[in-house]
């Protein structure tokens, strides 16, 4: 919470910072429409999809009745979500922490000087500008059996003796998903590691030089530490990004019948668009968003962001 | 391999060796992307050919360029218009409600101002995915389900928070006395921002603009359950359509990506170096 009074304001800066506060009122022209649009598009179908997951809703999305926690007593019994959410787990864990070993390495090498380095540079930004479904779709394509050129491209490399049909089956179709997911994760992460080792100063790289560590030394003791701040935020935002995408899996493992390759996400879409149980697919969201908020508690305690306002 | 170097006293070797390895990320960075081009310049028979070639045999077929917009799938022209109609409005409306938002709280306390900003915090942090089962409800009710309207608010809201947060440092590094010394002179607060301030931080005015279209651009999640008419779908939703047909047309699916893509490369690139400044400060996902 702020007070209009100034936390321990140096003296001679009290008069002029006095000035700088306004009341609520004269706020509102200028902070009023944002407001309003966070409070009506974010904050108002939070609740109100809190409140659908305690209804019975129609097939149209008409409220019947309440259902009481009914919807999440059958969530919590369904035999799928167990699989559902090890796969998850798995999903999650994988990509983000795959992403951030090669993003270290790749943000490490892009900070050194050399001709061309721009060019690279932006090569790296591409994943991130482009639709990942239109990436992820050639991966797909890429990938079948019988007409995928990256399939064909490992038979003649001699890595196969025959083209796979990776997207036809539960693990291998996640495996690859995982594959895509750490292609289309690393240039963000790739660029807040960049980012924080800017902040390392080189004269502490110097000093470690001189009293003669070597450079796996310096990096795990002095400039690993150093990016804490930027792995921080790396970290997290790839959990929240990577626990909640919909597309990669859903074009990749799509065409899978059942839930044996489905993560929270993607089966909260199926249960939405083909199930058109919106009390169902409710009550799943609430779990999502209960467990989004968690990760959001953390990055909040940990990368303080209020710091800065 | 050699890295940690304080300064420039790379070998010529070293140098080298960093331009190899450099050529090898942009080859598998652009792999996906390539592929798309190739893909998108093949007959319909070459490309489902098995076994595949890597290059097209039978010429280049730019003629895909023209026949890709009549398919039977979906309705192309259409989602383009979508695609941009959709981005193009929920930016502007980014614009209009942040650069205030963003101003003000850079520049003045208030009562209320930390439930704000933690507000915003929070939103930056979530995605439509997250709440999609909410909003496809709420704009049941609101009778604009199925409507581009609906998919403006929604991207506008949920990109709002890092316009804010982006403008909020380049205004917190514009100095109050050149504001202060504005006022004294007269002028209000609402000419202060638009003639002594906007042209100082407009840098990061297009950073959060490019940063948002690009974004509202993409979105997939909430346009899949909110648009159901073909006609309404952006293109990221439209394209999913040909996945897992029995023989489908990959390349127009590539011709089209290639066409929604590179026009969000060309805008991304423009704002690289500000990307890094902003990422620092943990405002871009």
């Amino acid at each position: 919470m702020s007070s209009p009074v100034p936390v321990k304001a140096p003296a001679g800066r009290k008069l002029r910072r006095s000035t700088d506060t306004q009341s609520f009122i004269s706020s509102l022209p200028w902070i009023g429409p944002a407001l309003l649009l966070i409070l009506a598009i974010v904050v108002f179908p939070a609740g109100y999809m809190i409140y659908n997951s305690t209804r019975k809703i129609s097939s149209v999305g008409t409220d019947l009745h309440s259902a009481g926690l009914a919807n999440f007593s059958t969530i919590f019994a369904d035999p799928a979500l167990p699989r559902i959410l090890a796969n998850t787990f798995f999903w999650v864990v994988s990509v983000v922490l795959i992403t951030v070993v090669i993003s270290l390495a790749l943000a490490q090498f892009l900070s050194k000087p050399f001709p061309g380095r721009t060019i690279v540079r932006m090569a790296v930004i591409v994943p991130w500008a482009a639709s990942v479904v239109m990436t992820t779709t050639v991966f797909y394509y890429g990938l079948d059996p019988n007409y995928g050129i990256f399939n064909h491209f490992f038979v003649q490399i001699g890595f196969m003796d025959e083209g796979f049909g990776w997207t036809k089956n539960a693990i291998p179709a996640m495996a690859v998903s995982v594959v895509v997911a750490i292609f289309v994760s690393i240039p963000f992460t790739t660029y807040t590691l960049l980012a924080g080792l800017q902040a390392v100063p080189g004269d502490t790289l110097e000093a470690a030089r001189m009293d003669g560590a070597g450079r796996w030394k310096t990096y795990l003791f002095v400039v690993l530490p150093q990016l804490r701040s930027a792995l921080a935020v790396a970290v997290l935002i790839n959990i929240i990004n990577v626990f909640n995408n919909l597309p990669i899996l859903k074009v990749m493992t799509g065409s899978i019948p059942g839930n044996s390759a489905d993560t929270l996400m993607t089966y909260i879409f199926k249960v939405l668009q083909f199930d058109r149980r919106l009390d169902l697919s409710s009550a799943l969201s609430v779990v999502n968003f209960a467990i989004v908020l968690v990760i959001v508690a953390i990055y909040v305690k940990t990368v303080k962001p209020m710091q800065e306002v | 391999m050699a890295f940690l170097d304080t300064e420039d006293r790379a070998s010529r070797k070293t140098v080298i060796g960093r331009m190899i390895i450099g050529l090898v990320v942009v080859i598998v960075f652009l792999i996906p992307y390539g592929t798309m081009m190739i893909g998108s310049l093949k007959t319909q028979a070459e490309i489902l050919q098995i076994p595949p070639s890597f290059m097209p045999q039978d010429g280049l077929q730019w003629s895909n360029y023209v026949s890709m917009w009549d398919t039977p799938e979906t309705p192309v022209p259409y989602n383009l218009i979508s695609t941009i109609v959709i981005s193009v409005f929920a930016t502007l409306l980014v614009l209009l409600v942040a650069t205030p938002a963003a101003y003000f709280t850079a520049r003045f306390k208030f009562p209320g101002k930390m439930v704000f900003m933690f507000l915003v915090i929070v939103t930056q942090m979530l995605q439509p995915a997250v709440l999609t089962a909410g909003l496809f409800k709420q704009m049941l009710a609101w009778d604009l389900n199925d409507t581009w309207l609906a998919m403006i608010l929604i991207n506008a809201a949920f990109n709002l928070a890092f316009a804010v947060w982006i403008m909020h440092s380049f205004f917190a590094g514009v100095p109050r006395s050149i504001d202060e010394a504005a006022q004294i002179d007269g002028a209000g607060k609402l000419r202060v921002l638009f003639t002594i301030n906007l042209p100082l931080v407009w840098p990061g005015i297009v950073t959060a603009v490019i940063f948002t279209f690009v974004s509202c651009w993409n979105e997939f999640a909430a346009s899949l359950v909110i648009l159901s008419t073909a006609e309404n779908q952006p293109l990221s939703v439209a394209l999913t359509k040909f996945v897992g047909q029995y023989a489908t047309a990959w390349q127009y699916v590539f011709g089209v990506s290639i066409v929604a893509i590179v026009p969000v490369i060309v805008l991304f690139a423009l704002i690289e170096k500000r990307l890094i400044g902003g990422l620092a400060a943990g405002a871009v996902k």
